[in-house]
């Protein structure tokens, strides 16, 4: 995959937004400054970046509850994103969502989802709508090895199939469904699975933004061309628990210091990029520093946002009523 | 006008809309019947011929004949409708939402909500309720209480052909989540239905006779048994008030209390179960809103709180009857 200068550096820029909002969440959640449950995908970035990059407007997507990151790389509004986790009336859903429910509709993104394998079949559901319209959208359904598991996923894969469906289906493999490891819980491969239903499977090293790009681009190239559905499985991992607060006592010690050290997606990044003299050290430095501050600055500014009313809690449950 | 069954007017009244807009679809277990089998595509229709004709006009894109996969494809029809189509998704029997409720309630009720107001979800879910055919306690079920519970959905149970066909063109129109209800043992019904597209609004009950003495709600089937008890009871000089609610959210509250205070006394008849039912809901709105022109406790008439049994003997036991509601009138007027 060659990419050019402006690419790379979107790219590297997405990967640091993410990684600084998660940072910046996580700080703020343990202050106290962010009510109910939030889910960092800090460690995760490449999937983020490497996906929505060959991705494109028309095309829709069901997500996790894990989706911070992918929030920012479909180009959500960063202030709208951030005021929606903090619950503030100018959040994106207008704090009705939070972080486990995070939508923008206008730019397709179906929602992030607190139910575990319901991505699967919206994405089905947003296939059918992508046929109808003809204008060569996809559907894409994330889940994670947690939801790989979960029965609707697999009547996904198998309406998908019989339907060849413009649907691509990834499952974002972290390690651990909440405390639960993945090399415990899932029976056979991934790729295997996908095979069972008659759709191509793919095994994604997750820590290279390059690799994940290069297989999403195979994946939602085949689907829009109206080839089918096809499976990504993403192996990747989290620096930090399930949730904040998480003790993570089920992982190995040492465990994410060694991931931080050896499996940062934005390190190996930087080292490929800087390696083959594509872009510098400084400038990548540059825009780690931009993108932190400009997160720190979405975060002061969600912090004085307005907050929702009473007025606002009967709206919006019917269209009419 | 022409007299038409329940199922010819609902099968009418999609026919017609799906020929009205494009972005109407119907999907289901066997809502042809027939895909991809060696035989007749449209072999069902639905398996009780409700669909019957609309994969022949309309083709495979728009019905669906899906695997049994109630859960994946509740949350398709979820999905399709939120990004631009208005699906009509068979759940054949109500029973199985046990299977699939997620679709329904986690994500299309709260799909506009959780979004901030951004969403529409167009959808329409048809279901079969109802005892009455030894179908016994999986597939005669009547759990309309449940999507009643739930903010974001609407809930429609028609009792006659005329009502099915407005309040199923009015569904398909609707930009909200509608579970509709129609009985199993009321497709051979027949009424006067109109040839032309009509809409019936949700929210509005329709009083079918006007009475001094008691008042009747009754849903769904069992409107009729209300309309034959008020009938007999007007033989002894009680009259009653008939009400149907045609819709249970929203729900005619108006109507419903009005008619209370006019005549100081209720009745609900109502196939489900008492606990948590609608009956309990309609009571407990009176109760609270119309206390002080009640003459007398509210009466209920529901199935027991038992599953729906198989033996004839059991699951005639298991019916209100016309029998039940004159002597729960009678009550009230004791």
């Amino acid at each position: 995959m060659q990419l050019n200068r402006t690419e790379l550096l979107h790219a590297y820029r997405t990967m640091a937004a993410c990684r600084h909002f998660e940072e910046s969440v996580y700080v703020n959640f343990s202050d106290g400054k962010i009510p109910g449950f939030v889910h960092l995908s800090a460690g995760q970035e490449a999937t983020a970046a490497g996906v929505y990059m060959a991705l494109e407007e028309r095309d829709w997507i069901a997500t996790t509850h894990r989706a911070h990151g992918q929030c920012i790389a479909r180009g959500m509004d960063l202030q709208e994103t951030m005021d929606e986790i903090y619950g503030a009336a100018t959040g994106v859903c207008g704090g009705k969502g939070g972080s486990m429910h995070i939508a923008d509709l206008d730019k397709g993104m179906l929602g992030a989802n607190g139910i575990i394998g319901a991505t699967g079949p919206l994405a089905v559901g947003a296939g059918l709508s992508a046929r109808a319209k003809g204008e060569g959208g996809i559907a894409v359904a994330f889940f994670g090895d947690g939801g790989s598991n979960a029965g609707m996923i697999f009547e996904a894969y198998n309406m998908a199939n019989i339907w060849n469906l413009p649907v691509v289906f990834i499952c974002e493999d972290n390690g651990y469904a909440e405390a639960t490891s993945s090399s415990y819980s899932v029976a056979g491969t991934q790729v295997a699975r996908a095979k069972g239903f008659g759709m191509p499977g793919v095994e994604v090293d997750g820590f290279d933004f390059f690799a994940v790009l290069d297989a999403a681009k195979e994946v939602v190239e085949r689907a829009r061309r109206g080839d089918g559905p096809s499976l990504m499985h993403i192996k990747t991992a989290r620096f930090y628990g399930h949730f904040v607060g998480d003790a993570q006592t089920y992982r190995a010690e040492g465990e994410v210091e060694k991931l931080r050290a050896e499996k940062d997606c934005l390190k190996l990044f930087r080292e490929k990029v800087v390696g083959a003299a594509l872009l510098s050290d400084e400038e990548l430095d540059t825009i780690f520093e931009e993108e932190r501050q400009r997160i720190e600055n979405t975060t002061l500014a969600s912090q004085a946002a307005p907050r929702a009313t009473k007025a606002d809690l009967m709206t919006d449950v019917y269209s009419s009523y | 006008m022409t007299k038409k069954t329940y199922r010819a007017a609902i099968n009418e009244a999609m026919a017609g809309e799906m020929r009205r807009d494009s972005s109407v679809i119907v999907m289901g277990e066997d809502v042809s019947g027939g895909t991809g089998s060696p035989g007749e595509d449209d072999a069902w229709g639905g398996p009780l011929g409700v669909t019957k004709g609309l994969h022949t006009e309309f083709g495979p894109t728009r019905v669906l004949d899906t695997p049994i996969s109630e859960g994946g494809f509740m949350g398709a029809a979820a999905g399709a409708a939120i990004t631009g189509l208005r699906p009509i998704v068979d759940l054949m029997f109500v029973d199985f939402l046990g299977v699939c409720l997620d679709g329904i309630f986690n994500q299309a009720a709260k799909f506009r909500y959780m979004f901030g107001g951004k969403a529409e979800t167009p959808l329409v879910v048809r279901t079969m309720y109802g005892a009455g055919l030894r179908a016994a306690s999986q597939h005669s079920q009547t759990l309309y209480s449940i999507f009643t519970h739930v903010p974001g959905v609407k809930v429609v149970v028609p009792s006659n052909p005329y009502d099915a066909k407005g309040l199923m063109i009015q569904a398909i129109r609707d930009n909200d989540p509608v579970v509709f209800f129609e009985h199993k043992a009321m497709y051979d019904d027949e009424g006067e239905v109109p040839d032309e597209a009509y809409t019936i609004p949700f929210g509005e009950a329709n009083v079918l006779s006007e009475g001094e003495d008691v008042t009747i709600v009754a849903i769904g089937k069992m409107v009729h048994l209300a309309s034959a008890a008020a009938d007999n009871l007007a033989k002894d000089g009680i009259s009653c008030t008939v009400i149907d609610p045609r819709t249970l959210s929203p729900l005619d509250e108006e109507t419903i209390l009005e008619e209370v205070e006019a005549t100081g006394r209720l009745v609900v008849v109502d196939e489900s179960h008492p606990r948590c039912s609608v009956a309990a809901d309609i009571s407990s709105i009176v109760g609270e809103k119309a206390f002080k022109s009640l003459k007398a406790g509210v009466q209920k008439v529901t199935a027991p709180h038992c599953p729906v049994p198989f033996a004839s003997e059991l699951e005639d036991l298991y019916m209100p009857t016309v029998e039940d509601v004159e002597a729960a009138v009678r009550r009230t007027m004791a």
